[in-house]
């Protein structure tokens, strides 16, 4: 199954300028993990050792993966994943 | 201690902008005990954030040469510190003020600017600070007579702030003593302002720019200048070295400040601080003597939402 993701234009070096890429997986880290394959150095990008890094959110749709299970949050088809950085910047 | 000096009895708060302390570091500078560390506190400005000074100069000098006149609305992007401040003197000015912010910035900030009667208008929270600057000139263009727009990011108004306030402030309290001067670098006015000051100064002082060490960084208000629009203000001459620094250790100075010298700050001024003690550090290992002075950009209170408090925030 296939799930959009949104990119942030902090991370669209990695997806060669792409805002909107797709991958596979059945929950939140297995899409991270498919991400890495097809634009590697993304999940460096986004997880530490303990998980999610603390200025990053992910969100499935409108909820914040941290409130619904974090990287094992399952995927329904029609998901759509966002990486948000937690500040904006500049 | 000209601190004691100065007269507190103001007739604007536009008077109260500047003049900031210099706090000694004493706790978290245990291993540079012989290179003094001190924080320049620029919360202590009205709008609590080292902000005030650029936008009051902006407006400031606007009003003297007619390009903002009672009739227009002031609109710029902003991440937020500079917008309370926009809001707070337009507000005491009378000047109407809108502001383009990622949807992202934290939500104290976006209460506070509208606290003043600001109208806030959102852009996309994934093009970042760069999407908000981009949708702030497209409003412009498409209404150019209606609006004044400082864009803090271009005008020279900015680092002069700094020039004749910051850099000035820091010689008059330090004198001879001060070495090396550590700010980050967001529109980079703190940076270019000051050090342009501080280099006119007879002995050489070191000015180290402090920059997030990636592009997907979590130290709201510095910027990334590689992955970033360059703001034109910005010249990579006026300081000596560019010093990287992660979130995390930007973060964890931050939690540190606060719990042992009673100093609570944002991540950015975390992230200077980080520079600062790791710059005494090393001048005391090499036995070298020095004096290092690190913005304090705001207070830590800005940023309890949504990354830490809030479970559920709206974007």
């Amino acid at each position: 199954m296939d799930t959009i993701v949104r990119i942030p234009a902090a991370l669209r070096t990695l997806t060669g300028g792409a805002d909107e890429v797709t991958a596979a997986g059945a929950t939140v880290g297995d899409v991270i993990e498919d991400l890495d394959k097809r634009h590697p150095g993304l999940k460096d990008r986004l997880l530490d050792e303990k998980g999610v890094r603390r200025f990053i959110n992910i969100y499935v749709g409108e909820e914040d993966v941290r409130f619904t299970g974090g990287l094992a949050t399952e995927l329904k088809a029609g998901d759509q994943l966002s990486i948000i950085p937690a500040i904006a910047g500049g | 201690m000209s601190g004691w000096l100065r007269a507190r009895r103001i007739e604007s708060v536009v008077e109260a902008v500047g003049d900031t302390p210099l706090l000694r570091l004493r706790n978290v500078t245990k291993r540079a005990s012989d290179v003094p560390v001190y924080a320049k506190l620029e919360f202590e400005n009205p709008g609590g954030s080292v902000k005030d000074r650029a936008a009051l100069r902006m407006i400031q000098d606007a009003q003297k040469d007619g390009r903002l006149t009672r009739d227009k609305i002031l609109i710029d992007s902003t991440s937020g510190n500079t917008g309370v401040a926009y809001s707070l003197f337009g507000a005491a000015l009378g000047i109407k003020v809108r502001l383009v912010m990622p949807s992202n910035v934290s939500k104290a900030r976006k209460d506070i600017a509208r606290a003043f009667g600001t109208e806030i208008v959102y852009s996309d929270p994934l093009e970042g600070s760069d999407g908000a600057i981009r949708l702030a000139k497209k409003i412009v263009d498409e209404d150019p007579g209606r609006y004044f727009y400082p864009d803090q990011y271009a005008n020279p108004s900015n680092p002069l702030a700094h020039y004749h306030g910051t850099g000035p402030e820091i010689l008059r309290d330090l004198g001879d003593r001060i070495t090396h001067f550590v700010a980050g670098l967001g529109t980079s006015g703190t940076m270019m302002g000051t050090a342009r000051r501080l280099k006119e100064h007879h002995r050489a002082i070191r000015c180290v720019a402090v920059e997030p060490d990636s592009a997907l960084h979590g130290l709201e208000g510095l910027k990334h200048m590689a992955s970033s629009l360059v703001p034109p203000i910005y010249d990579p001459r006026a300081h000596d070295e560019v010093f990287p620094v992660s979130t995390e250790d930007g973060w964890d100075m931050a939690d540190r400040v606060a719990r042992e010298e009673g100093l609570h700050v944002g991540h950015s001024s975390g992230a200077n601080l980080f520079a600062a003690v790791r710059i005494a550090e090393e001048l005391q290992a090499e036995g070298k003597p020095g004096c290092v002075v690190g913005i304090v950009c705001d207070r830590g209170d800005r940023y309890f939402s949504p990354l830490r408090w809030e479970k559920k925030y709206v974007w």
